[in-house]
């Protein structure tokens, strides 16, 4: 445990700076530690009293927006959701997410995650296009229907997990356990018809088949998501599919409303519709 | 699309060990990977020497023979060690890959419980079974030979 | 290409295939100081002994089995090496020259072990 009564406190910080910088190096830097502070602050301390030029993303500071994870004492993790306090060392340790290109000090360039997010189709298909442009109601979905993606729809792509995976470390192929688990996302949703659409790409080089559980991503994933699982699921659901077994599921409908009954009279009536 | 040329920071093989800070399912894959690529050696030679079997029983003797002797002894220990590991994981992944043993999603509540925990007792056993294999062959291979 | 939901279906099946068969394999072949099985080694002394080896071949089980293992382990064995030099990012080219490679020694080493296996129940005999 980091001294919690030291008046100060050490960060070695993995600069680079692409006009300047043929590699990246280690700086460090003394602050005064504050009780309750994150990396994050601390970050902003260095930026604001001793180098403006000390570059990183974040936006929210409340483990929401996914802007700012980063290797922290050797594991990834978000800087505004790591307390100082629970680092396990003298020294705070800060360097960009692995297995992204650097662009400047802690600043990794995320495109190729995103590209293969968007390669596995991360959103409902459905035949009923202008049912979905204009709905008329809602999809049917029941609360068990529900509990089965909405663990995996947590993630806020901070890109921890790909930076924590053994795989992703060598193969820029394999899409990831981001990109995978927002496709089991939708392959588990119920209103979704996209299985074999999806299975186009995911049955090939890019699915699941590199995985072999090492369970790292579900590891450092501040949200809980669980990555690895919705992986596992999804080659089930895939290997089911090879053998025939899997049970093709149709996209929920639009709910209707019941035709007979009355209302009671103390449920009050709903708002106006917005869509 | 805006494409930055930035610094290639990918950890390589370096990342496939991990080490220190890894979880006990990170180690379990380092070592069923090498005990995989210690076995598909060790087998790819063995169809070759035993094929002689084909050849008669002098052929056969002749190449039983190089490989015996102490190192071989060991070899074929270490053979059989790596085959129990690679037999009780692989049971183990077989599960877990296909989806039994990682529970069923559930809402994340701090402290997160995942995949990983719900098939950590399936990790232990398989380990404990792989262990108790390599202990069983050691008696037999090292001692009562 | 192969796809690899296809590959990968049968490199669970061929492992368990292989569990069960390489199980029997070394449970006759190391642990019979422990459990003896002398039908399976009529000579008694070594399992490797040529006169217990010769005793299983005529066994038409050992021939048959020793072929399904011998090509479940082949194919397991080598979708795995091939997984982890995928892994490690060759290339399309060199992709495509390992799988050749695989494919054709992966081949080779069943024929000749199958060879053996249907050569020496017929010199058994
Ligand atoms: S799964 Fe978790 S670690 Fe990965 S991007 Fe989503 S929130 Fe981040
Ligand atoms: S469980 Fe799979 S996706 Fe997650 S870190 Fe391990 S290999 Fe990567
Ligand atoms: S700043 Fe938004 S997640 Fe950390």
């Amino acid at each position: 445990m980091s001294d919690a009564t030291a008046k100060e406190i050490l960060y070695r910080i993995r600069r680079f700076e692409p006009t300047r910088d043929r590699a990246p190096r280690w700086q460090a830097f003394t602050i005064p530690r504050v009780p309750g502070m994150t990396v994050l602050d601390g970050l902003w301390t260095i930026k604001q009293t001793q180098d403006a030029s000390l570059a990183w993303r974040s936006s929210c500071r409340m483990g929401i927006c996914g802007s700012c994870g980063m290797l922290i004492n050797g594991r990834a993790r978000l800087a505004c959701n790591t307390q100082v306090s629970e680092i396990d060392a003298a020294v705070i340790v800060v360097a960009p997410l692995p297995n992204f290109d650097i662009i400047r000090d802690l600043v990794p360039d995320l495109s190729p995650m995103f590209d293969a997010h968007a390669a596995l189709m991360p959103y409902l298909i459905r035949d009923d296009a202008r049912e979905q442009e204009r709905p008329t109601g809602e999809f049917s979905q029941s609360p068990q229907e529900l509990e089965r993606y909405l663990q995996f729809s947590y993630c806020i792509k901070c890109g921890c997990c790909m930076a924590a995976c053994p795989t992703y470390a060598t193969d820029p192929v394999y899409s990831g356990p981001m990109p995978l688990a927002q496709a089991q996302r939708y392959n588990a949703d119920g209103r979704d018809g996209g299985f074999l659409r999806r299975r186009a790409v995911l049955g090939g080089e890019r699915g699941p088949w590199r995985c072999h559980f090492a369970g790292e991503c579900s590891r450092v994933c501040p949200k809980g998501v669980d990555p690895a699982k919705a992986i596992q699921l999804m080659k089930r659901d895939l290997v089911w599919d090879y053998i025939r077994l899997r049970k093709e599921q149709c996209p929920a409908a639009v709910m209707s409303k019941p035709k007979a009954g009355t209302r009671r009279p103390d449920i009050p009536e709903p708002p106006p519709r917005t869509v | 699309m805006l494409r930055v040329q930035g610094f290639p920071n990918r950890l390589g093989v370096r990342g496939w060990v991990g080490g220190g800070r890894w979880g006990m399912e990170r180690y379990l894959y380092t070592l069923h990977r090498l005990t995989g690529l210690g076995l598909l050696a060790y087998f790819l030679l063995h169809i070759v020497v035993t094929a002689s079997r084909a050849l008669g029983e002098g052929a056969w003797a002749r190449a039983m023979d190089t490989v015996s002797g102490g190192v071989f002894k060991v070899g074929e220990y270490l053979v059989f060690a790596a085959f129990a590991f690679h037999a009780a994981n692989g049971i183990r992944l077989v599960l877990v890959e296909l989806g039994f043993g990682v529970g069923r999603p559930i809402e994340p509540v701090y402290p997160y419980k995942t995949s990983l925990d719900a098939q950590r007792s399936l990790a232990i056993g398989a380990l404990a079974a792989g262990a108790a294999l390599a202990i069983l062959g050691a008696v037999e291979l090292l001692v009562l030979r | 290409m192969m796809r690899d939901q296809k590959l990968w279906s049968w490199h669970v099946a061929a492992g368990i295939v292989i569990l069960l068969l390489l199980g029997l394999h070394m449970t006759i072949m190391h642990l019979d100081a422990t459990l003896k099985f002398t039908s399976l080694n009529p000579a008694g002394g070594e399992p490797i002994d040529w006169a217990n080896v010769a005793a299983r071949g005529k066994m038409l089980f050992f021939p048959i089995t020793y072929v399904l293992l011998l090509s479940a382990a082949l194919f397991h064995g080598l979708y795995g090496l091939r997984n982890i030099l995928f892994e490690l990012d060759p290339g399309a080219g060199l992709k495509s020259a390992i799988s050749v490679i695989l494919i054709v020694s992966g081949l080779g080493l069943l024929v000749l072990g199958t060879w053996s296996a249907v050569a020496s129940f017929d010199l058994a005999r």
